[in-house]
């Protein structure tokens, strides 16, 4: 196995705290839009703050990212693999930022109250309009699928590099 | 053509097809996984798709309407409060002091242009919109008690009651079956039958149905359900619509009313005893429940829901002030997704809808159409 340094510990840290809740937001947001039992109401609680979270979160791994940059990849790796390497983290930066800015302006385009927890609410940040607010709906639904498959992707990519290509790309954000 | 790679590794490593295999499998149990989530694994499984796949089948597609209470008419006013429920409610809303509000009078069911008549199930919706933002939103009828219990009874009634292509008319039979699998929607219909009709939108009482949880600065929480009850002379419906012909009778009376000078109704809050169900709104509680006026409702304005500022609102109850908190009851989820997709679908459809039955040429001529 090719040594690959690793990622900084702030990088790992970041990744590591952000992919359990990026997975569950996935499967939150896909179990509430088809729920109509109790445990609707309690999706939405959970999904509302956790995606205000991931988008602070995503600033602060941006920031990072600009401090700690992440290792090369090994010189192994062909060209096309490290343009689709660099585009998908690119989505997944965008998708983790764009996502919860686009369900916070579709709430309020339906001028939903914004509540994280308790009296704890955001303010609107988009008029009060219907269409506005039926086409970020369905934008938001769109990225959720695209999230989802780019996810997919970078899970698929991370396992072939670390059971076929053995490369330590694996390895540098997992170990 | 595989890979140079794939050869070469295939060569000197046999392993390679299931360590390949077990990351095809890996993916496609989390794609599994994430189909099942979105209920599209489960056929018999209740989700949001399906109850508006059964709204469509009882009422037919009514573009750009709400899928239930499809006919109505917007409001505003404001509420008073007295200040008397802010002992078990720490809610702005409750106390002392003026909060403007939204509202919208309607017909159960989700046909927009259904022409009025005494008997079909009115409703009121009510947004209380207090300064620093954290509304209160209720949506309330004219009967008793709910039919049904639960999303699943929900869906059933709907279907029992939708008509059967051959005649028109719902089936006696589906009916018949319906209420044997739904004891409790029996005996609740039965209750919705024998209830006091009135002559109009302005003196009915309307009832909150669902129970919810006061709940105080020092975290104690009380069982409640809420009505609101008409200042208005009560008289009783005629049994037949008044003036044949117009088939808007009912909003019209209540347009007119209100622009002669403001309606009313006061907030009541009934206060729940332990034992008291929750969680079941075909059930009303006994007898004798302590009440207590929390202030006065005033509607001094109607407006169609074409222009009106009722219309791009969702009356969603689990929309909640800090101090009011949902029961125990599944059935206020039910209603909080069911009308949040309902709202998602019309906001779809904006554009394509055709004008509701109460214009607004009919509200500025005071209810004469």
């Amino acid at each position: 196995m090719t040594t690959q340094p690793r990622f900084p510990a702030a990088s790992r840290l970041l990744h590591w705290l952000m992919a359990p809740m990026i997975i569950a937001m996935l499967f939150i947001g896909v179990g509430m839009a088809a729920s109509v039992s109790r445990r609707y109401d309690l999706l939405v609680s959970i999904h509302r703050p956790l995606g205000i979270a991931i988008m602070v979160l995503c600033v602060a791994r941006i920031v990072n990212r600009l401090i700690n940059p992440p290792p090369d990849l090994p010189d192994t790796v062909p060209s096309l693999q490290r343009f689709a390497a660099k585009a998908s983290h690119i989505l997944l930066y965008a998708l983790m930022l764009v996502m919860p800015l686009v369900g916070w302006g579709m709430l309020s385009a339906a001028r939903y109250p914004i509540v994280l927890y308790g009296a704890v609410q955001l303010p609107p940040i988009l008029p009060h309009d219907l269409t506005l607010y039926a086409w970020l709906r369905d934008l938001h639904s769109t990225l959720a699928y695209l999230l989802f498959a780019t996810f997919l992707a970078h899970f698929g990519a991370a396992l072939y590099h670390g059971l076929i290509r053995r490369d330590g790309v694996f390895g540098s954000m997992a170990s | 053509m595989k890979p140079l790679w794939f050869k070469v590794a295939m060569a000197t490593n046999p392993g390679l097809l299931v360590r390949l295999g077990a990351i095809g499998a890996v993916l496609l149990s989390v794609i599994a996984a994430f189909a099942h989530t979105g209920g599209w694994l489960s056929p018999v499984r209740l989700t949001q798709d399906r109850m508006m796949a059964a709204f469509r089948e009882a009422n037919g597609t009514q573009v750009g309407f709400r899928r239930n209470h499809a006919k109505g008419v917007c409001v505003t006013g404001w509420f008073e409060g007295n200040g008397q429920v802010a002992a078990i409610s720490k809610a702005a809303v409750f106390k002392p002091g003026r909060v403007p509000v939204v509202g919208r009078f309607a017909l159960a069911g989700g046909m927009p242009f259904q022409p009025d008549a005494p008997n079909t199930v009115r409703s009121m919706a009510l947004r209380f919109v207090p300064p620093g933002g954290e509304e209160w939103r209720t949506g309330m009828n004219n009967i008793p008690v709910f039919p049904v219990n639960s999303a699943r009874g929900f869906y059933e009634q709907l279907l029992a009651f939708s008509p059967d292509p051959a005649t028109g008319k719902p089936d006696p039979a589906k009916i018949k079956a319906f209420l044997a699998a739904h004891p409790e929607a029996a005996r609740a219909l039965a209750l919705i039958k024998k209830r006091q009709v009135t002559s109009g939108f302005a003196n009915s009482t309307f009832n909150g149905l669902n129970a919810f949880r006061f709940v105080d600065a020092a975290g104690a929480s009380t069982p409640v359900r809420w009505s609101v009850v008409p200042a208005q002379p009560v008289l009783t419906a005629a049994a037949e619509q008044p003036e044949a012909g117009d088939e808007n009778y009912l909003f019209d009376d209540l347009i007119g009313q209100i622009a002669q000078h403001p309606r009313q109704w006061r907030l009541i809050v009934t206060i729940g005893q332990a034992g008291d169900p929750t969680n079941d709104a075909t059930q009303s509680w006994p007898e004798g429940r302590q009440q207590v006026d929390a202030g006065t409702v005033t509607i001094d304005r109607a407006s169609s829901e074409d222009s009106g500022a009722c219309t791009a609102i969702n009356y969603d109850p689990l929309v909640l002030p800090a101090g009011i908190e949902p029961s125990d009851d599944a059935l206020l989820s039910a209603r909080s997704a069911v009308y949040a997709r309902s709202f998602a679908l019309r906001a779809e459809e904006e554009d394509e809808k055709p004008p509701s039955a109460i214009t607004p040429k009919e509200v500025q001529a005071g209810g004469k159409s």
